[in-house]
């Protein structure tokens, strides 16, 4: 066998060993559901749960709790399936938080509360602003 | 008064650049198919023309939006949503590209300076390589054309010249169309940084540098000069990868300095989708070289090339699509151009595959096994590491695309990236990078002949031992103790002692052969600082009080972070530290001003000293000068004492911006030889509430008794009669007293001056005096001429606040010194490949 097929062989090996563990470090978007079940079979790896946070009538954001000093908050959110959750988040409140109109968790459950290690914010675009809130 | 010309101007300069985009490709494309000498030239005269006037045409573009910006005309969508009429002029600049249009116009612009350059320096090359920059900036120009197809109802491109009525559908134009808001949302207080000036355009010159290579090698593929496009693309791909490399760093040195994770890298898929084309263009760059030198690695360099340029505009797609919206904490939304993105991307990697695809087996290759004692051996077996490097990060990172792959074939996949992203991407490329080190470093021996076994034996041998005694002594004057790390160091080691040696012997021979050598110095030297600096990054903002500050929180953050009352020390990592209040910055000054030395205006922006101001022993202000300040910042003076000597006084910084959603905190550095000392804010006092003022305690007190209030000394130093107040008018037969109290603070004396006013014989006012900083409100509340007494109101609060977390990260500054050097060796390099041509 030539050398080259020999260091090609090799890269090829490697290739797959770094896709096979991708995915297996892999995390997946769940529902809330599905990560309480995780959880419950002793699955402790962190996933991510898309969702919105939760509105009353007016459309404004309700179970938004803020520790007293601001270190840490806690909020609502809805699931795709419209399960509403407690997170709570041991961090200052993000920016744009509250004008967030999507919401990714990664975390995981500890008892009935789901804590989030990280959070994602997919703020609306410029475009999609329908109000103007400056100098106005 | 809306300003239409500018806009339309701007329109008809965008809908020029790319209509001139495609007229010169035509006519690049004619020339390079013409035989006939003669219509040839007039075909390239043709498309040097329409080429300039693209160009004119950019900067028309450019000019046009700069002005919508600079002279604030909100009525346009632009400058309304990235700027504000308080924008210091240097960030003015940074709104320009803050936005995606913005963003592509200035690739555009570097692309379309590339191009005139190109065009007049490359004689041989320059009909086919500006047929592929033509099509290139017409594919470009398309994203900001903002014309609706008619008929299909199409948008092609989304245009920077929109109006804000026609951007957003406020109610307020339908009652008012000719409505112009008097102020805009401002730039994000992040990007309001000098390296947010500087790193978007390094880095748009960099992606705009992947384009000169790759036109190149299509150029050669095209006109069957399989060899001949090395020679004039090498001196450009190294100039791209020093530039692009360069802006990549610049952005982890902005993250450093700006943003309070702590680090410099995130492993984000935004930051990794940049980082994957620059580590194949340094590979491609590699066997380009390879094949200057002994005519091997031809058809590698081929695939690598045009690998570069596709992974770029992958990376555009990823980052701009929204795509990556729920995996990446600061991806660009939907412009609606994900579509538009992606033809592009798959228009040029089809076209570059079936050129060669074409081409294949008329490119030649040398049949003869390559020697593992030889040079070529190496640097191929190092650019497959950097490609598999790259293969590691683009697997992953790439998770959110197959999800959307699998939906068109309506399968459901519900894959996320790996959750916690340093960890998993840091144990892989930590592998790869000692590999990379090992390999270079060992491939540099054979820089000048070919070397024997034995030769190479000996060199490696020596090389060895000079790098394990000199990782004994880093062993043992510093901690590290983990092997992982003592590996890094090893390779670290490695590279820079086979590098030194290298560097030695081509020194005397010829030292602009240096360049290869000296950044792999940097290369090593960036491993070592990354492994100390991430790896023995330490937090010394320890709270040893035994104080909870939080019950609710997690043991870290309370292990971690610090609650310091203003003007009261603690000890942290051997330091003494202090918070001494909040600052506030002037706008035109450099220097800080404490937030009691100025009363505040109606203009938020605008305030009046009080007292004369002074920073480090010089005057800033006199009493009473009205300045500007950037009323969103406020920083936190910290001291750090080492005994009586101050070792550091920080600034970390808070910035408050509604529009932008809240609270955000910068850190701030001390930089020392051995480590930087580095700050942040946690958090702090909510300066918007209304402080909470304890019961008031009533106390008789005489002139020159000491009493106390919020645990301070305190005392009536005068009483004085007084005849102006500014608010109120004192008549004749009024009668106003103020007094003077000094209280004792810890470094210096604060004066209260309550005030106790009569007004036409029965109104009593009484005007009392807060000192913030020590949480103290004094009243005057009455006056006892009998006893020359006086009945003082005390109320106190809890004293200013703030919680800090403090790093210690040692030995950073050989990150960046290397990759100073890293940077020199490429131009070093660069300026010889340039030359060789000439």
């Amino acid at each position: 066998m030539k050398k080259s097929h020999i260091i090609g062989l090799v890269v090829i090996a490697i290739a797959i060993a770094i896709i096979i563990s991708t995915a297996g470090d892999a995390s997946s978007y769940v529902t809330f559901d599905q990560a309480y079940q995780m959880a419950s079979t002793g699955n402790k790896g962190s996933i991510h749960v898309v969702g919105e946070l939760k509105k009353d009538f007016r459309g404004e954001i309700t179970g938004l709790e803020k520790s007293p000093d601001n270190l840490s908050f806690s909020f609502l959110l809805l699931d795709e399936n419209k399960k509403v959750q407690k997170v709570y988040y041991n961090e200052p409140m993000p920016p744009d938080f509250t004008r967030s109109e999507k919401v990714v968790v990664i975390g995981s459950y500890r008892g009935d509360l789901f804590v989030a290690d990280k959070i994602l914010l997919k703020c609306p675009s410029k475009y999609q602003e329908q109000k103007l809130n400056a100098g106005v | 008064m809306f300003h239409f010309l500018v806009g339309n101007l701007g329109h008809l300069f965008v809908i020029t650049s790319f209509v001139t985009a495609v007229i010169t490709s035509f006519c690049y494309w004619k020339a390079t198919v013409t035989s006939d000498l003669t219509k040839r030239q007039g075909w390239i005269v043709n498309g040097r023309i329409g080429f300039l006037l693209h160009s004119v045409a950019v900067l028309g573009i450019v000019a046009s939006l700069f002005t919508i910006i600079y002279n604030h005309y909100f009525e346009y969508h632009y400058a309304y949503a990235h700027s504000s009429t308080h924008l210091p002029g240097q960030y003015m600049v940074s709104c320009f590209w803050e936005g995606q249009e913005g963003s592509f116009l200035l690739w555009m612009f570097w692309q379309a300076v590339l191009g005139i350059i190109l065009m007049f320096t490359q004689r041989a090359w320059e009909a086919p390589v500006m047929t592929i920059f033509s099509m290139v900036q017409a594919f470009l120009a398309s994203m900001i054309l903002g014309v609706v197809i008619p008929g299909l109802s199409l948008k092609l491109g989304s245009s920077p010249f929109i109006l804000l009525r026609d951007a957003i559908a406020d109610p307020i134009f339908k009652i008012d169309p000719t409505f112009i808001p008097k102020e805009g949302n401002g730039l994000n207080p992040l990007l309001q940084n000098y390296w947010m000036v500087i790193h978007p355009p390094t880095l748009f010159l960099g992606f705009a540098l992947t384009l000169v290579p790759f036109a190149f090698c299509m150029a050669g593929m095209w006109q069957k000069k399989y060899s001949e496009w090395i020679k004039p693309a090498l001196p450009w791909t190294l100039l791209g990868g020093a530039i692009l490399g360069l802006g990549i760093l610049m952005g982890g040195y902005w993250a450093y300095e700006t943003l309070s994770f702590g680090g410099y890298w995130n492993w984000d898929p935004v930051e990794n989708a940049v980082y994957v084309p620059w580590l194949i263009m340094i590979a491609s760059l590699h066997t380009m070289i390879t094949y200057k030198n002994s005519k091997t690695a031809l058809k590698l360099s081929i695939v690598l090339v045009i690998a570069v340029f596709v992974l770029l505009l992958y990376s555009t797609f990823l980052t701009r699509s929204g795509i990556l919206g729920d995996a990446s904490v600061h991806s660009f939304t939907d412009l609606g151009l994900s579509g538009q993105l992606l033809i592009y991307m798959l228009f040029f990697t089809i076209a570059a595959i079936v050129l060669v695809a074409v081409r294949w087996k008329e490119i030649p290759t040398s049949e003869k096994e390559i020697s593992t004692y030889s040079r070529e051996f190496w640097i191929f077996m190092g650019a497959t590491t950097l490609c598999l490097m790259g293969f590691q990060v683009l697997v992953p990172t790439s998770i959110p695309v197959y999800n959307k792959v699998l939906e068109i074939f309506g399968i459901h996949s519900n894959a996320a990236p790996p959750a916690n992203q340093i960890l998993f991407y840091s144990k892989f490329q930590l592998w790869f990078a000692v590999a990379v080190a090992l390999l270079s470093g060992t491939g540099q021996f054979f820089w000048w002949q070919k070397i024997d076994k034995q030769k190479l034996k000996n060199e490696v041998i020596t090389t060895s031992l000079i790098t394990l005694i000199i990782f004994a002594i880093i062993l043992i004057t510093t901690q590290v103790k983990d092997p992982v790390y003592m590996v890094l160091v090893i390779a670290g080691l490695y590279i820079i002692i086979s590098n030194v040696k290298v560097l030695a012997s081509v020194w005397k021979v010829n030292p602009k052969l240096s360049g290869g050598a000296l950044a792999h110095i940097g290369v090593g030297m960036m491993l070592i600082g990354i492994m100390f600096s991430s790896g023995y990054s330490k937090v010394v903002s320890l709270n040893n009080t035994g104080l909870l500050l939080n019950k609710e929180m997690g043991t870290e953050f309370n292990r971690d972070n610090l609650l310091l009352f203003i003007n009261e020390p603690r000890t942290m990592g051997g330091y003494d530290i202090e918070f001494l209040g909040e600052r506030l910055e002037p706008r035109n000054k450099s220097g800080f001003v404490k937030r009691r030395e100025v009363d505040p205006t109606p203009d938020p922006f605008k305030v009046v000293a009080n007292q004369d101001i002074l920073f480090k022993g010089e005057k800033l202000y006199n009493a009473k000068d009205t300045f500007e300040i950037y009323p969103e910042n406020t920083f936190y003076e910290i001291q750090l004492r080492k005994g009586d000597k101050i070792a550091a006084t920080l600034f970390p910084r808070i910035q408050l911006n509604e529009e932008m959603g809240g609270i955000l905190p910068s850190p701030d550095i001390s930089r020392g030889v051995t480590s930087d000392l580095y700050t942040h804010v946690s958090s702090s006092m909510n300066r918007e509430a209304e402080p909470e003022w304890g019961d008031v305690e009533k106390i008789k007190v005489k002139q020159g008794q000491q009493f106390f209030v919020n645990d301070y000394v305190a005392m009536i130093e005068e009483v004085e009669r007084v005849t102006t107040i500014t608010g109120l008018t004192i008549a004749d037969d009024d009668a106003a007293i103020k007094l003077k109290i000094r209280i004792e603070g810890e470094h210096e004396n604060f004066y209260a001056e309550p005030m106790f006013v009569i007004k036409n014989k029965i109104d009593v006012a009484l005007i009392s005096h807060e000192i913030g900083e020590l949480g103290v409100k004094i009243t005057l509340l009455n006056i006892h001429p009998d006893t020359n007494e006086f009945t003082l109101g005390l109320n106190g609060r809890q004293k200013d606040w703030v919680i800090i977390k403090a790093m210690e990260k040692p030995y950073i500054n050989v990150l960046w010194l290397g990759t100073g050097l890293l940077m020199v060796g490429f131009f070093i390099a660069m300026v010889r490949r340039f030359k060789e041509k000439a």
